[in-house]
């Protein structure tokens, strides 16, 4: 069992940076996430099925197409990257942020598709009893849809955390492979099985790989059910 | 309480164009399914913006097209009860009855929690969940939400609709007590004769989105031809009478009233209280002299005012001491009897007739609103 748990310390950056590149996205992306899946399940608007395109784009599209299109845009010279790094002083190309960044993006459409789901699903007559009662609509949203659609909001971070501990093409395209900075799990398991002697060590980052992805379906599993029973659907 | 509706509003290929004005204590919108009694409720509600007009209630705009007003529906303080429930899943029902307290203007929230929650006999449900709920229990956890952010005027939207017999007789004594016993005024949606004659002070007839009639409920019960034909005999007379005494020795109690004296079985309420009571038009029998050798109870003189037959019945309105009441027998007996306008009869009624069910305490007016009222 030795071999198992002596990680080197390359190994246990990449498995913090992973879980810690992955937090991020999915933290950072929810709040739009929520917005989106709200625009996309009551908004009625020009171009809906447009904008319903391009968030599912990187479903659809190579990994490697986004992250090069992320380049284009969040590279140092891109015209958001840019932008971004004068006047915020927020840079993406070859950070851990840049990761975070391509996670994000690749997880969104399933991010969106979970909240979307569970916003349709919500019975608006409830929200019109709300406003009868004196809710105005920040209040209905915030204390009757926002926790009848917890559970699917709990799924798409889930899906969103999973997606981004899995994400390899668009990463290494947008920000590389650097030890410590940018090197994910996947790409320290792809570095490794490059370089004669690192099977041991491919092998142990796959295995804690799939542990930290099982727990974190075991979590949702808890956290869906609880919420479930909280919004009375059980 | 008043309520002055003058819209015109078109949904689909429905169109609704109503203009009526009524006050009381429980205004109920009477009419079949489809008249647009609830597309009413809605616009009242504010979850309907009318096409045009306005509508106003005790003095206060809530939406006028003409001058562009449309109150939102959370700023309305209109309680609703939905023919649903619509009690919200992820709370308990002691969350769903708070919920409305909060938006509701401090130095406005009259109603307090237990004496409503005592009122409608849900204080052994506050910890449960709406799911676990039966549907009389649902309906009436949704009676004391609404209630609790202290409206200033509720509406019921077929609140028994979706209950059977049983759970509607459950019901109804809770209604009777809201009306009496708190002074909110009520709207209430039904295409029940029996709701409409036990709860409506006022009754606004509707008929393909339009008003049919409008009036007290003694006097648009008497006119047979408003109502659906089903339901046609449910109507008659709603008269208020003075309990003269209760005759313990048969169970029985003895009404005064315009009518002359009047026995029903028993009810609870003191001697020299009003009570309501409905004479259905098809229980009143016709004769022509003063029967003898008779079960019935109460045989009362009177007059024909009129006679208006067609198919198999005929409604033969009756002066009766000076009160109009409605009769239904067959067009057979009418032509048999030779019954015409003018000439002197007795209307028959059992007393079994006048049970409790048909008989209700009335509406004064001047209910106790205290008693839903906190000391705070």
């Amino acid at each position: 069992m030795d071999w198992l748990l002596d990680l080197t310390p390359d190994e246990w950056r990449a498995i913090h940076l992973s879980i810690k590149v992955a937090t991020w996205a999915m933290l950072a992306s929810l709040p739009l996430g929520v917005g989106v899946g709200l625009l996309l399940a009551r908004g009625r608007f020009w171009g809906k099925s447009l904008l319903n395109g391009i968030i599912h784009l990187p479903l659809v599209m190579p990994p490697v197409v986004t992250g090069y299109l992320l380049l284009l845009g969040f590279g140092k010279r891109g015209p958001i990257g840019a932008f971004l790094a004068e006047y915020f002083d927020i840079v993406f190309s070859f950070r851990w942020t840049g990761a975070a960044l391509a996670c994000a993006v690749m997880g969104f459409p399933l991010m969106v598709r979970a909240i979307r789901l569970s916003i349709e699903a919500v019975d608006r007559r409830l929200e019109a009893a709300a406003g009868t009662l004196g809710a105005s609509t920040p209040w209905v949203f915030l204390t009757i849809t926002l926790p009848l659609i917890l559970p699917g909001i709990i799924a798409g971070m889930i899906l969103s955390f999973a997606k981004a501990m899995g994400e390899f093409g668009a990463t290494i395209t947008f920000v590389s492979n650097i030890p410590g900075e940018t090197q994910t799990l996947p790409s320290a398991i792809y570095t490794l099985t490059q370089v004669p002697g690192g099977d041991a060590g491919a092998l142990r980052l796959t295995l804690i790989s799939i542990a930290i992805s099982m727990c974190a379906l075991m979590a949702s599993e808890v956290l869906a059910r609880r919420a479930a029973k909280e919004t009375g659907l059980q | 309480m008043t309520l002055a509706v003058d819209i015109r509003h078109r949904q689909g290929e429905f169109e609704l164009d109503l203009r009526f004005e009524t006050g009381g204590g429980l205004v109920a919108l009477f009419g079949p399914s489809g008249s647009g009694k609830t597309s009413l409720v809605n616009l009242i509600a504010g979850l309907l913006r009318p096409d045009e007009g306005s509508i106003v209630v005790d003095g206060r705009v809530l939406a006028d097209t003409a001058t562009g007003v449309f109150v939102p529906r959370h700023r309305r303080r209109i309680g609703y009860v939905f023919q649903d429930a619509r009690l919200f899943p992820h709370m308990t029902v002691a969350q769903n009855l708070r919920y409305g307290r909060w938006f509701a203007p401090r130095a406005e929230r009259y109603a307090d929690f237990d004496r409503i929650v005592e009122l409608l006999g849900i204080d052994h449900l506050l910890e449960r969940r709406p799911g676990r709920l039966s549907g009389g229990e649902r309906q009436r956890v949704a009676i004391g939400r609404a209630l609790l952010a202290s409206p200033l005027l509720v509406l019921m939207d077929e609140p028994l609709a979706s209950l059977d017999d049983a759970r509607k007789a459950e019901i109804m004594p809770y209604l009777e007590r809201m009306r009496d016993e708190t002074k909110i005024p009520i709207v209430y949606v039904s295409h029940s004769v029996a709701e409409v004659a036990r709860l409506a002070t006022d009754i606004v007839v509707l008929d393909n989105g339009k008003v049919a009639a409008s009036g007290l409920t003694s006097q648009i019960l008497q006119r047979l031809d408003l109502l659906p034909e089903e339901e046609r005999g449910e109507g008659g007379a709603v008269l208020e009478m003075e309990i003269a005494a209760h005759e313990a020795a048969f169970g029985m109690s003895l009404l005064k009233s315009a009518l002359g004296e009047l026995r029903i079985a028993g009810v609870n309420t003191p001697v020299g209280e009003h009570v309501r009571v409905r004479i259905r038009a098809k229980d009143i029998l016709i004769a022509t002299e003063r029967p003898r050798g008779l079960s019935a109870l109460n045989i009362i003189a009177g007059t024909i005012v009129g006679i208006r037959s067609g198919g198999a019945f005929a409604d033969v309105a009756l002066n009766c001491g000076g009160e109009e009441v409605a009769a239904r027998i067959t067009r057979q007996s009418c032509d048999m009897l030779g019954l015409a306008a003018g000439q002197s009869v007795f209307a028959v009624i059992k007393a079994v007739s006048l049970d409790g069910a048909n008989t209700w305490q009335g509406f004064d007016g001047a209910g106790v609103r205290e008693r839903i009222v906190g000391e705070g």
